[in-house]
């Protein structure tokens, strides 16, 4: 697929138009205006806003509440992955699309059914109360929803290592005397590694980033329960639009250097794949 | 996948990871499934009807959601279309630029994205005060939701027909241009029947992701009630209005739809895998 293509297929110009236009309309030129809103702030008053208690405290909370999430989704969609791919019993097809429900599912929709079952007198928030205390309106409801939105991405980047994963390799090492325990270790475990930052990664990067399914329950109350992207909102509310463009720009900048982040990641791991 | 099925764990490793998997899917996934039907239809079927039907609101919000959402999604799938044939058949500088620019809306916040969409076509900003001058407004109207929606959603075409073109190579393509086929023939008779299967996945995928976007909506909508609420919105505000069943009906309407989603997307795997 040379450069000399350009003459045998047709439409070159065009669709390159086309879509740099499409793109520039909708994304690039809203997302320049945005950049450009922030920095009609001076340097200081850029820092005054994006700096002070409340976007800290929101800050905070962003990034605990989504690392806690991605990290128990490590956990959790280990577990998943490896059961779906190992082993076969009755429902393993079923419970494999499940799996992809968070991405399917209105972000809006878990919220609310989320809230409704972990309220304190939800059918769940009801039988946790006592050892939990409530966890719909406090940050462990946060991470509750961020869990469900953020569960597929570690299941789905590690199923098709996994699956790859050379069975002959794992007999080798077996005759070679090898105890199940060191085949893990040895030979499943440094395979997985690369797959599974990328999914903490992917899951991270979207928790940073997710609204809906959070504002229903949290209280959103600012200084101990509100998010980023809530200040934001309120923000924009107050027509403060050149402090709400400030945050976003925080924002952009995380999401970018984990945009980064993953690029590298899956590059590495095409590379050992 | 089967082969790896075969390998054999003891079985006290692999019991309590299947009960571990039933556990956490269960919790995760299948009760909050079970539980938006049962808090749906708890009333029974008639006073579900009625929920859906009774308040103009939500009504208009049904309707706004089958507008907005299949417009972004066509947009999305003409310029999509486009965009992965022109960087999957040439080879020109800034094209991994490109790439990662149509990647960008998945690591952009929904409301990151709203918002820089208010601060373009606003009443008051560069090119929304221009396009109000001429009796168009964007912003806390229909325009402004599509525009919200298509921009979330614009990988999702792109990415799925990219890997699919570039697999099936263009040795056809050239074939029917040395025939004498025209652009058009050669797009309409050629690449478009070999890319169909993978063309249809995105755009589900697409359409469920558009149908239950809230967060760029929430920003570019105002949320006028009856105007510019969508589904979504009309489940937050009803939920801020203390009627759970109501949003729970909106809800479980949608629910549906994604299982639905799902079910087409699994039934497509296996013609892709063909």
């Amino acid at each position: 697929m040379a450069v000399g293509m350009k003459k045998a297929l047709p439409g070159y110009r065009l669709g390159l138009g086309m879509t740099t236009a499409f793109l520039g309309l909708i994304v690039l030129l809203p997302l320049a205006a945005g950049a450009a809103k922030a920095f009609e702030l001076s340097p200081s008053e850029f820092l005054a806003a994006v700096w002070t208690p409340r976007t800290v405290a929101a800050y905070k909370l962003t990034l605990w509440t989504s690392f806690a999430a991605a990290s128990i989704n490590v956990v959790l969609g280990l577990t998943v992955a490896w059961t779906l791919v190992r082993y076969d019993f009755p429902g393993r097809k079923i419970l494999d699309a499940l799996v992809d429900i968070p991405f399917a599912l209105p972000t809006a929709v878990a919220g609310l059914i989320y809230a409704n079952l972990y309220i304190a007198d939800g059918p769940v928030g009801r039988l946790l109360m006592p050892m939990t205390g409530e966890i719909a309106y406090t940050p462990a409801g946060i991470v509750l929803v961020l869990i469900f939105t953020g569960f597929p991405f570690v299941v789905r980047s590690v199923q098709p290592v996994l699956e790859d994963l050379d069975a002959e390799m794992e007999e080798a090492a077996m005759i070679l005397g090898a105890s199940p325990l060191q085949n893990f270790m040895r030979v499943i475990l440094p395979n997985l590694i690369a797959p599974t930052l990328t999914g903490f990664t992917l899951a991270l990067a979207r928790s940073v980033g997710e609204y809906g399914s959070v504002i229903f329950i949290s209280t959103n109350r600012p200084y101990e329960m509100e998010i980023a992207p809530v200040l934001i909102v309120a923000r924009l509310e107050e027509y403060a639009y050149r402090e709400a463009a400030a945050v976003a720009v925080v924002l952009l900048a995380v999401s970018f250097v984990l945009l980064i982040a993953i690029n590298l990641l899956e590059r590495r791991s095409r590379r050992h794949g | 996948m089967a082969e790896a099925r075969r390998r054999r764990d003891p079985s006290y490793v692999k019991l309590p990871l299947i009960a571990a998997t039933f556990g956490i899917l269960g919790v995760l996934i299948i009760l909050p499934l079970y539980q938006v039907f049962a808090q749906a239809f708890g009333n029974g079927v008639a006073a579900y009807w009625s929920k859906l039907t009774d308040s103009p609101e939500t009504r208009h919000a049904i309707f706004l959601t089958l507008m907005v959402a299949p417009t972004a999604v066509m947009l999305n799938t003409v310029f999509g279309t486009i965009a992965a044939y022109t960087i999957a058949r040439f080879r020109f500088p800034g094209r991994t630029v490109l790439v990662s620019l149509i990647d960008l809306p998945f690591s952009v916040s929904p409301v990151v994205a709203g918002l820089v969409l208010v601060l373009l076509y606003g009443k008051n900003a560069a090119v929304g005060g221009w396009l109000f001058e001429w009796g168009y407004q964007v912003i806390f109207a229909p325009p402004g939701l599509v525009l919200a929606t298509a921009f979330v959603t614009f990988p999702f075409v792109v990415r799925e027909l990219i890997p699919v073109l570039e697999a099936n190579g263009a040795e056809e393509e050239l074939a029917a241009r040395s025939l004498g086929a025209s652009g058009r023939q050669m797009f309409f008779a050629v690449t478009l029947p070999n890319i169909k299967w993978g063309l249809l996945y995105g755009v589900i995928l697409c359409n469920a992701r558009a149908m239950g976007e809230f967060g760029a909506i929430y920003v570019v909508s105002g949320r006028i009630t009856g105007q510019t609420d969508t589904m979504p919105l009309r489940i937050e505000k009803l939920y801020q209005e203390y009627d759970t069943t109501g949003a729970m009906a909106i809800a479980s309407l949608l629910t549906f739809l994604s299982l639905v989603t799902l079910a087409l997307k699994a039934w497509l795997e296996t013609k892709l895998r063909r």
